[in-house]
């Protein structure tokens, strides 16, 4: 009795402490959700923080005098005399008369603030209207990449502004003027690279990677799913099947640069074929991909109830037309949920890229499956790799729109999943 | 004709041999009184047909797109006069480029020699004729092999076992495939691997602890031998997935355990998506963050409490790599935890344990196995990363264990290695394919454990 009543004593002693540990517990558990999604909103505030401004561009309007004997040129259908012609000086014209304070004495640093690339638009423009010419217009031209920097990061210690005190009141000035302004960044998404951060686009990387990504699901998806209705329909219980099987588990753990490394050997190296290229892009990330896509179909197949399969073979089905007519289309909304995330996997993966040569530098946007191309994911890390901070700041931007074609991949998928999966 | 041009016409090819087949075969049949006297339905003459037709010519076009690069280069090559044949592979890709920079006019023939502007305009006629002869003997193989099909049609054949027995052949090829695969990935790591080995002495891989590939380019150029010891790296990528481990472990375990106890189906719902957001976050993303952001953070803390640290420290890398692994530990665990049976919760529960002694006492042990392979699957991620340690660690091969200074890891090099100009059959860029080698059998070793740990693990409690 004395002894029973000293047990619960000491039980109910030990509660305080063992309630305690309980809380101490459970509060661990707190706070590692609160670290991970902790560090989730890290990186997104970090990418927005440092990206948002990549989607604006820095612009300059002015009124442009386009006179034939400044820019040595009386006719602008002749193709020699456009390429003679001077089509710098009328942009730099325009802009010291858009300055008070600036004079003929000043020309090289107001033409510090106008684009590089400016010129061309202007000879563009004067090509494509040949009479524009000895008449004064309004345009408006990019600015130049440090006015860009300067007007976008004034007071951020990180960013080195390579403007003097001069051209900064002026662009100061300009900009209460609302001649210097900020807008959409368009041309961030109509070009290619570029070796000027105000003028680098990601179309180029963008329509690489839908051509790869073309590429890779045409060949995964039927690919994988024949692999999937094979082994989970056909195949005869042996040691071959089971080796098929430890295969495909073990590639789906094998690091993708091995992929990268294979695709260099065989598709480079034995085939022949050209380096940077989205079809072999393209053929590396179906390899990559086909063991996930293979597991989820397997997985979808496995979930259409027997009795289905019974009751076609019951009316006299062969197995291929149980499996086709009846399984297949069953298994379809889970197959497509295993091959979007398959294909989201493949649109973010960037190793094996690095190692088929798809990591140079390219201006143009490719336009077939044989061109030289670069994919988004890489054309983040050539930027990220860049000391200038302004493509930096476009690689995040790079990165938020990566990552919103995820996002979305992703948003289907579990969309699918929810409203065309059956339950049985 | 382009190869995806060629492509669609032998699917067209296909889609007419389908046609004709399907009516062949009631035309065949209406004098009989109907297609029940067919074995099969018209469908499957048709398909048959089609198969007939477009099997054979995917083939042909598949071998010869694949071979016909290596080919053309090698009658080039072959073309050339003896003295500007090329003695090592590296030559010869230099060679082959600017020859078809030539045929490509990126390059103008006035600027190379002229045997090399020559083999440009045979490269050029080459292609030509490769491609016209491609398109021939696809086209041909289609018609006539589809004609055969179409002709063999008869009322008592029967299509259906036919077709279907084909489709199965092409299934199983699709699943050989992953077979296909693993020899390729084998052969084209082991090729050059024997070849560097070949170079570089064994000992010198596995024991030597200085790592520094730089190998003299031309022959009169004066530099350093290269030296290929892989210890630094392997101290290196373990010390990184250490970190990495060390950060993931804990948090993906501690709330897989909160999500599967204690999380009601509410917090479960928006928490666990969440956390498989971190998943999908491409890696590339987590190598800026970690090269731009979390790097300069420490670099800058370890400065204000006055210790020194690199600015590509392996901390960084390694953390960031930890946290990208987080939801990888944390759904394993959750899927393990998980299948341990309500019976043995029940009951600790019923003894008067608390939660958490439940969990800690019970479940934990009884989950351990299954937990271990989880951690072991994550470490060989860990190991096999490639952008984020690209992106946020060095290039200098220390043999360190400060995780504030800069290591280099096992992918760093192979990607190093092998982007950029690189010439063939030099022991730099064999060394990649060793160092692929390594990685290769080390995450497969790690995998094939840790998969048998979480099978046996379930086949426990089922």
């Amino acid at each position: 009795m004395n002894n029973q009543r000293s047990q619960a004593e000491i039980v109910r002693q030990s509660l305080k402490s063992r309630y305690r540990k309980e809380r101490r517990f459970r509060a661990y558990g707190v706070l590692a959700i609160a670290i991970a999604l902790g560090a989730l909103l890290t990186l997104f505030t970090d990418i927005i923080g440092k990206g948002y401004t990549g989607f604006l561009k820095t612009t300059i309007t002015m009124e442009v005098q386009l006179d034939g004997e400044m820019m040595y040129l009386d006719d602008p259908t002749d193709e020699r005399q456009i390429k003679m012609a001077d089509f710098v000086e009328p942009l730099v014209q325009a802009l010291i008369k858009e300055i008070p304070g600036a004079t003929e004495d000043d020309r090289d640093q107001v033409r510090g603030l106008i684009n590089p690339y400016a010129s061309v638009t202007l000879r563009d423009a004067l090509t494509a209207n040949p009479d524009w010419l000895g008449t004064s217009r309004t345009m408006t031209f990019l600015s130049h990449t440090n006015v860009d920097v300067y007007v976008k990061h004034a007071g951020d210690d990180a960013y080195s502004i390579k403007l003097n005190d001069q051209q900064k009141a002026w662009v100061d000035e300009l900009q209460e003027r609302g001649v210097i302004e900020t807008s959409f960044n368009d041309v961030f998404f109509s070009g290619g690279d570029s070796r000027d951060p105000s003028r680098a686009g990601i179309l180029g990387a963008i329509v690489g990677s839908l051509l790869t990504m073309f590429v890779t699901l045409i060949l995964s998806f039927p690919i994988g799913v024949a692999a999937a209705i094979y082994l989970e329909e056909f195949a005869p219980q042996n040691k071959f099947t089971d080796f098929i099987e430890v295969n495909i588990n073990n590639l789906a753990a094998v690091p993708s640069i091995i992929f990268g490394l294979l695709g260099l050997a065989v598709f480079i190296n034995l085939f022949g074929m050209p380096r940077s290229v989205p079809v072999v892009g393209g053929l590396v990330l179906t390899l990559m991909t086909l063991p996930t896509i293979i597991i989820s179909s397997r997985a979808a197949i496995k979930s259409v109830p027997p009795s289905i399969r019974e009751a076609a073979e019951g009316i006299g089905a062969s197995k291929m037309q149980v499996v086709l007519h009846h399984v297949l289309p069953l298994a379809m909304p889970g197959m497509l949920t295993g091959s979007i995330i398959g294909m989201a996997q493949a649109l973010g993966e960037t190793a094996p890229l690095l190692l088929i040569g798809m990591v140079a530098f390219i201006v143009d946007v490719p336009d077939g499956f044989l061109d030289s191309a670069t994919v988004l994911p890489v054309q983040v890390f050539l930027w990220a790799g860049s000391p200038e901070l302004a493509f930096i700041e476009r690689a995040s931007a790079a990165i938020m729109v990566l990552l919103t074609f995820l996002i979305s991949m992703n948003a289907l998928a579990i969309w699918m999943r929810k409203r065309l999966e059956r339950r049985w | 004709m382009q190869p995806a041009n060629l492509l669609l016409l032998t699917l067209a090819l296909a889609i007419v041999a389908y046609w004709l087949g399907y009516a062949r075969s009631r035309s065949l049949a209406m004098p009989l009184g109907g297609i029940r006297h067919l074995k099969s339905l018209p469908f499957y003459y048709g398909a048959r047909a089609a198969l007939w037709s477009g099997i054979p010519a995917l083939l042909v076009l598949g071998l010869w797109a694949a071979f016909q690069g290596k080919v053309i280069q090698l009658i080039i090559i072959g073309g050339l006069p003896d003295n500007m044949i090329p003695a090592t592979d590296g030559e010869a890709s230099l060679l082959l480029s600017k020859i078809s920079n030539v045929a490509s006019g990126a390059l103008p023939p006035g600027f190379v020699e002229a045997p090399i502007a020559e083999a440009a305009e045979r490269l050029k006629a080459l292609r030509t004729k490769s491609r016209f002869l491609m398109s021939a003997l696809v086209v041909s193989v289609a018609v006539l092999a589809g004609f055969l099909g179409w002709l063999r049609i008869r009322p008592r054949l029967n299509a259906r076992v036919q077709v279907e027995s084909i489709l199965k052949w092409v299934f199983f090829a699709c699943a050989a495939l992953a077979i296909l695969t693993t020899v390729g990935i084998i052969f084209s790591v082991a090729f050059e691997t024997i070849r560097f080995f070949g170079k570089v002495p064994f000992t010198e891989f596995f024991f030597g602890t200085h790592w520094s590939p730089q190998t003299a380019l031309r022959a009169d150029q004066v530099a350093s031998q290269g030296a290929f010891g892989m210890i630094p790296l392997f101290t290196g990528t373990l010390l990184i997935s250490a970190i990495a481990m060390i950060v993931a472990v804990p948090v993906g375990l501690l709330s897989a355990i909160y999500l599967s106890e204690y999380a009601g189906k509410k917090v479960r719902g928006v928490v666990k998506p969440l956390l498989e957001m971190l998943a999908g976050i491409p890696t590339v993303v987590y190598g800026f963050f970690a090269a731009l952001t979390v790097a300069p953070f420490i670099s800058d803390l370890a400065a204000s409490i006055g210790i020194e640290a690199s600015s590509q420290s392996a901390l960084a890398a390694g953390a960031v790599m930890g946290i990208m692994i987080i939801p990888f530990v944390s759904s394993l665990s959750d899927d393990v935890i998980n299948a341990v049976p309500q019976a043995m919760r029940d009951g600790s529960l019923a003894l008067g344990a608390t939660q958490s002694e439940t969990m800690k006492k019970v479940i934990f042990p009884a989950a351990l196995p299954g937990i271990m392979g989880g951690i072991l699957l994550a470490v060989s991620r860990a190991i096999g990363e490639t952008m984020i340690v690209v992106m946020a660690a060095g290039l200098a091969a220390n043999l360190t264990a400060n995780p504030l200074e800069t290591v280099t890891t096992v992918t760093v090099q192979i990607v190093t290695l092998l982007t950029g100009d690189q010439e063939f059959d030099s022991a730099k860029t064999l060394a990649a394919f060793a160092l692929g080698a390594m990685l290769f059998i080390a995450t497969l070793l790690l995998n094939v454990i840790a998969l048998k740990i979480v099978r046996k693990y379930r086949e426990q409690y089922e």
